[in-house]
């Protein structure tokens, strides 16, 4: 109740001296002729007394001296400001001065002298009217810890209404408490409650760093919060490696999805499968390209455009790829990998050759920038749009191969090619629409990676090996194995990775996956039947 | 060997490969150094070195074919047991550097002492040896292709699946070997090389006795093969290609079969890459790139597979091109001219050069002599494109 009754009288004071006529000399005016005494003990006092007087002028002069705008004229005890345009004016009274007389010098500062400068701005926008401003002040203080700024606190919390600022308020509040030497036993835990309900890095950090002469059960208390922080902390970076691992995931299984189908129904190996992702991201280089130039205004909605669009393109190039090539390679596996790495070879050159060797820019539209946090974590919009896109593209797959007679064709022949040919399925057409639709979901694929990868001619050879972990691990003729085996490579990849090292971690989930197939040489879904053998 | 091996693994196509590879093992490396320079005759010592890099590729698709075209086994990690055998040379050249390095360390290749190492990894122990290196060459692909195949036949990983996962394995040990910290000289490699066996590396004449010892290695190689294949065991390995299933029911321990020749296959490329590193002067993480070892395949494919001579003309004669297209105003070109190799030899020419000519020449015989002259090589790989359906 003191400390409040002493802020309301320093608040009253500061309002009056704010209105009132200069001759009165009032607080503020006191610690603003301070500075006129030259010194850095001198001007740190002044700063301390200036950032308790809430004084609206206080602002402007601390940053002023920040900035190196503060000149003080110690023998006429005058102190003078000079605004950012270049007008002089005297510090107390506002009066406009003509010219900075040639006996006044500006007042410099030492480190000491900066970091209170930085905690009285910090403690002065405690009290600004956008709520945001007020959080990041309250943070200031919280890392500061400056007492100074304690009656400041006290009083906004009390009027405070906004819940975010109020709790960095009562945080701050809380730190200050917990270091003060001077403050009661049950004010510090309480303070230890509020910071173990923070529960993040800088509370850690906060009680870690508690000095040593606490009463015992302070000590005792700050040491049982530190421990559940920890764990806390464990949890959440357990949680924000599962969402990379998620997001990692999202990406394989784009990928990977149309080699699965593929490589389910046809048994081939299609090696340039890297290459119609590449394409994919190219024709979304090309869509926003025109967009620019052409509609700029049609920028946010660029990649509804390119989805069909690169569906359509490499969807026809992998028809025409399979009437052309593949079609006379059946049932000889390893010619048709081979040509389709040779393939690959060729689609890469020939794009290198249109669009040159480098990567090539493509944007986010606004609507996939950003990020926002959850708890501890952050989750940028782009990945977490790309994990939705890749599972409602998983699901009308899906549907698409149960629901449609394409799909249920598409089944027969993965299951028994002979047996689906003797019940008048053509299989030669589903082989085709097959490979077209394997290419043209990598085209999609191609359009997300877009999103969050470089767009270069090399785009698809840094995916394929990792689609065909997901292809082998999973196991072929079921989608389910490509999602499951797409999501528990990413999450393994991204728990192995703080451990191990990103690189070491990758070798380590090569390496799991060739020991893994040694125990399931048909992958995580084996088909069962007949056909396994053929 | 027993002349009786000798005689029956020799048919008239491997005679004439025999001849011809020895012939140019020794007229070239006389020509470069008895000839004065510029001479039409003489072959100038970049190219003696250039010739040595092809023997040992075509050392390297012997190898595979070994395993593809009578095993049926297509390993797209062959590249990786290439560079191990290119590794444990280039350490052996490495510790031969002593202390002329920029370092100055008799102990420490340079890379070490720019990483500020304070000593030498225990994996790096006896490399100081010729001997001990040559024997790493054989052992250390060996024993990875071992171990890689105990696991991988026993449980029966066939087909696309052996393939991708070999590539798998190209692929960690390429980003291994990238990594400074696996005391092999990180991204790049191992280099500067100052001598062998005492010789300086760089003379014409190691680089003639290097191109000799490829072509003895091409040799020998060559040898044991034909010796392999032309065994019963070679009979055992070709019914695994042709049947698996059915060889395994017959009472063959398919497994042992194909883990004797994944191994040997390995070794051979372990020496050809252990004959490759001296004669370019580098080894570096690249070597393992999972595109390298499908490369090597299609210089099979394009010679023709299970026929050895076919593997050896098909690495020479691709690589050949290589040189040819990349070194010049073709070289945007080149990429489109590989491409198009894999597509066209896999779709045109299934049985690759040797593989072709053969066919002709048993047709041209038949034709002339109505005799059944039975091709040597089997007619297989030309299954009928309806098969499937």
């Amino acid at each position: 109740m003191r400390r409040l009754h002493v802020f309301r009288t320093l608040l009253a004071l500061a309002l009056i001296s704010a209105v009132a006529v200069p001759a009165f000399a009032g607080p503020f005016e006191d610690a603003v002729a301070q500075f006129s005494e030259g010194s850095f003990a001198d001007s740190e006092e002044a700063v301390g007394k200036l950032a308790v007087t809430a004084n609206p002028m206080a602002f402007t002069i601390i940053s002023a001296l920040q900035d190196g705008r503060l000149y003080a004229d110690s023998d006429a005890k005058k102190v003078y400001l000079k605004s950012t345009d270049g007008k002089v004016t005297d510090a107390v009274t506002g009066a406009a001065v003509g010219d900075l007389p040639d006996s006044a010098s500006k007042l410099r500062l030492n480190n000491k002298l900066r970091r209170a400068v930085d905690a009285a701005l910090g403690s002065l926008t405690l009290l600004s009217p956008d709520a945001a401003k007020r959080v990041q002040a309250a943070q200031a203080v919280f890392k500061s810890r400056d007492v100074a700024a304690l009656p400041i606190i006290d009083g906004a919390l009390k009027k405070e209404t906004n819940p975010a600022a109020k709790k960095a308020f009562a945080e701050a509040r809380a730190a200050i408490l917990l270091f003060s030497p001077d403050a009661a036993e049950s004010d510090k835990l309480d303070a230890i409650a509020t910071i173990r309900a923070k529960g993040d890095q800088e509370a850690l950090a906060l009680l870690s760093g508690l000095p040593g002469n606490q009463p015992a059960s302070v000590t005792r208390v700050a040491a049982s919060a530190v421990t559940s922080i920890q764990n806390n902390l464990a949890l959440w970076s357990a949680v924000q490696n599962a969402w990379y691992g998620l997001s990692l995931g999202s990406v394989l299984l784009l990928a990977a999805i149309g080699l699965a189908i593929t490589f389910g129904v046809m048994g081939v190996i299609n090696m340039a499968h890297g290459e119609m992702v590449m394409i994919g991201a190219y024709v979304t280089f090309v869509v926003q390209d025109v967009i620019r130039t052409r509609y700029p205004g049609l920028f946010d909605y660029s990649l509804l455009f390119a989805v069909p669009l690169a569906f359509v393109i490499a969807g026809t190039i992998g028809v025409l790829i399979e009437r052309t090539i593949i079609r006379f390679l059946y049932g000889r596996p390893l010619e048709t990998l081979l040509a389709t790495w040779g393939l690959s070879l060729v689609l890469q050159q020939a794009v290198r050759t249109i669009f040159g060797p480098n990567n090539r820019e493509v944007g986010n539209p606004s609507w996939m920038s950003g990020a926002f946090e959850i708890g501890q974590i952050s989750i940028t919009n782009n990945r977490l749009w790309i994990l939705c896109f890749t599972l409602a593209v998983f699901a009308i797959l899906l549907a698409m191969l149960r629901y449609t007679s394409l799909g249920l064709e598409m089944r027969a022949v993965t299951q028994n090619r002979r047996m689906a040919a003797s019940m008048g399925i053509a299989t030669s057409r589903v082989d085709a629409l097959t490979f077209g639709l394997g290419s043209g979901i990598a085209g999609i694929a191609g359009v997300a990676l877009s999103q969050i990868d470089n767009v270069s001619p090399n785009l698809g050879q840094s995916y394929i090996i990792d689609s065909f972990m997901v292809v082998v691990f999973g196991g072929v003729g079921n989608l389910w194995g490509t999602l499951v085996g797409a999501f528990t490579l990413g999450i393994a990849n991204k728990f192995l990775e703080p451990v191990a090292g990103a690189v070491l971690g990758k070798i380590a989930i090569l390496v799991l996956i060739i020991l893994f197939i040694q125990k399931r040489p048909r992958g995580l879904f084996a088909l069962k039947g007949r056909a396994v053998e053929a | 060997m027993t002349p009786h091996v000798l005689t029956r693994s020799l048919d008239r196509g491997a005679t004439i490969f025999l001849a011809v590879v020895a012939t140019l093992g020794i007229l070239i490396p006389l020509s470069n150094l008895l000839l004065p320079a510029g001479s039409a005759f003489q072959v100038p010592t970049y190219l003696v070195a250039l010739f040595g890099k092809y023997v040992c590729y075509a050392i390297l698709a012997l190898s595979i074919d070994l395993i593809w075209g009578y095993c049926g086994i297509l390993s797209l990690g062959h590249g990786a047991f290439f560079a191990l055998g290119g590794y444990a040379m280039g350490m052996y050249l490495m510790r031969q550097i002593g202390s002329r390095g920029v370092y100055a360390n008799p102990i420490l290749p340079d890379f070490m002492v720019f990483l500020n190492w304070p000593k030498l990894p225990w994996y790096w122990y006896g490399f100081d040896s010729f001997w001990f290196a040559a024997l790493m060459v054989l052992l250390v692909p060996g024993l990875l292709a071992f171990v890689f195949g105990w696991f991988a036949f026993r449980s029966r990983v066939t087909g696309v699946y052996l393939s991708i996962i070999t590539q798998a394995m190209t692929y960690a040990l390429l980003l291994g070997f990238f990594r400074n910290d696996f005391g092999f000289g990180g991204n790049n490699g191992l280099t500067d090389f100052k001598d062998i066996l005492g010789f300086n590396i760089q003379s014409d004449g190691t680089r003639a006795a290097l191109f000799m010892a490829s072509c003895l290695a091409l040799i020998v190689g060559f040898l044991i093969c034909r010796a392999v294949v032309t065994s019963k065991l070679g009979k055992v390995l070709i019914a695994i290609r042709d049947a698996e299933s059915r060889t395994r029911f017959l009472g063959y321990l398919v497994e042992s079969y194909k883990l004797f020749v994944f191994t040997l296959s390995a070794c051979m490329a372990g020496v050809a890459g252990a004959l490759y590193v001296p004669q370019v002067g580098i080894i570096n993480p690249s070597e393992f790139a999972p595109g390298n070892s499908i490369e090597a395949v299609i210089w099979v494919a394009v010679g023709g597979r299970g026929t050895l001579v076919g593997a050896a003309l098909g690495a020479v004669v691709v690589n050949y091109a290589k040189t040819f297209f990349t070194s010049g105003v073709l070289a945007p070109y080149w990429l489109f001219m590989l491409g198009a190799l894999f597509i066209l030899v896999t779709l045109l020419l299934p049985k690759g050069i040797i593989g072709t000519f053969h066919a002709w020449w048993g047709v041209r015989n038949q034709r002339r002599l109505t005799a059944n002259a039975e091709s040597a090589v089997r007619e297989d790989g030309v299954a009928e494109p309806s098969m499937a359906e």
